[in-house]
């Protein structure tokens, strides 16, 4: 689906363009887009670096193993198929908290560090498991608590209330990540039971071996 | 509790970049080696994106100024419109998904234009806050590890998108209309 998207945009616009003569400015967007993307992967950097340090130390001290620990049940019914005591619950667990308060720049690092555990645990490396699926849900509807850089603009321009859209906020982000999770579960089921055409490595969910730990 | 919340995520980066090693020392860690030994994976991590978020911010940039988006919101418009939804918010709808910076700058404008009080201004804020950009979520996310097939998520994200847009601006009916 990528794909088509990403050829769509692309050959609806050169043909648009064509269209109403704005041939040249497609060829400057073009290459404005990729210098845009090679500065965000850059403003990245510094941000990853930072935090995947301290995420370090956090999961050496055992920190990451006490959070997935305390958060099981709510965890264990969205990723059904992480064992227990997988490094990869801790992160996902920092990226949910990092994005409930608006922590933009923390939750990025913690998610992609949280992919990078359950690649680990993934058959096939170049296709999606139902768990990254599900974490991809989540941060896509990404339930905020306090948008912090709206209020901030609001009271730029002198609202009178800027904080009143907190509510309306929260009740919109409930709404659009319980439709993320249910049309998430409904997808993953139809997944289970038909398996993707590449026939993947059969992989029922490796949970119950290591049960009686901890 | 708004500003119980704010004071919370004010205080919590601080809170954490004090509490981490120093629970870690007390855990006998050697907290500063530890710590480059983990950041020294940021930033392979950071070049292994690029490709990814070049090839969308490409796609993203021709699209909205070849003038298509344009022509895509004028054919929704009379629909919204029909539904007593202001039409001004319908860019932001079809922006918000693809880039967070366009979405952001196009609703501090909308802001700015209408105020922030007014019930554009208020929806506008509640959409921009309420989800994420899925395409930068998904292409910086499977991006870090590789992941070609994407299977299902795009669709799910994109749905949960125009969920979040439509009861955005329901919500701001009720509440503000």
């Amino acid at each position: 689906m990528v794909n088509w998207i990403w050829l769509f945009m692309i050959v609806v616009s050169v043909v648009s363009a064509a269209v109403t003569g704005k041939l040249e400015a497609v060829t400057e967007a073009a290459f404005d887009g990729a210098k845009t993307g090679v500065t965000v992967s850059f403003g990245l950097i510094s941000i990853l670096v930072f935090w995947l340090g301290l995420m370090r130390i956090g999961e050496d001290a055992g920190l990451l193993r006490v959070l997935s620990r305390m958060m099981g049940p709510a965890v264990r019914y969205l990723f059904p198929d992480i064992p227990r005591q997988h490094p990869a619950l801790g992160y996902i667990m920092s990226n949910m908290a990092a994005n409930l308060l608006g922590l933009g720049n923390a939750a990025t690092p913690m998610g992609i560090k949280a992919m990078q555990e359950l690649q680990k645990l993934n058959p096939d490396p170049s296709t999606a498991t139902p768990a990254m699926c599900t974490l991809l849900a989540l941060n896509t509807s990404s339930i905020t608590l306090v948008p912090t850089t709206l209020i901030a603009i609001r009271l730029q321009y002198e609202s009178a209330n800027a904080a009143e859209i907190v509510g309306s906020t929260i009740a919109a982000t409930a709404v659009a990540t319980a439709a993320a999770i249910a049309a998430d579960r409904w997808y993953r089921s139809r997944a289970v039971k038909r398996p993707p055409v590449p026939p993947y490595a059969a992989s029922p969910p490796p949970n119950g071996k290591g049960e009686a730990v901890g | 509790m708004v500003e119980w919340l704010s004071v919370l995520s004010v205080w919590m980066i601080p809170a954490l970049i004090v509490f981490i090693p120093l629970y870690a020392a007390f855990k006998k860690v050697p907290v500063y080696e530890t710590f480059v030994e983990g950041a020294k994976e940021g930033f392979g991590t950071a070049i292994g994106i690029i490709p990814h978020i070049v090839g969308m911010m490409v796609a993203i940039s021709m699209f909205r100024a070849s003038g298509a988006m344009d022509v895509m919101l004028a054919a929704f418009k009379p629909m919204l419109s029909s539904l007593g939804v202001p039409a001004e918010v319908l860019p932001l709808g079809l922006l918000r998904p693809l880039t967070g910076a366009g979405s952001l700058a196009y609703t501090t404008d909308l802001i700015r234009t209408y105020g922030p009080d007014s019930l554009i201004g208020r929806i506008a804020s509640t959409i921009q806050g309420s989800t994420d950009t899925t395409l930068y979520v998904i292409t910086v996310y499977f991006g870090a590890v590789g992941i070609r097939r994407s299977r299902y998520a795009l669709k799910v994200g994109l749905f949960s998108d125009l969920v979040g847009f439509a009861a955005s601006i329901a919500v701001c009916l009720i509440m503000f209309g």
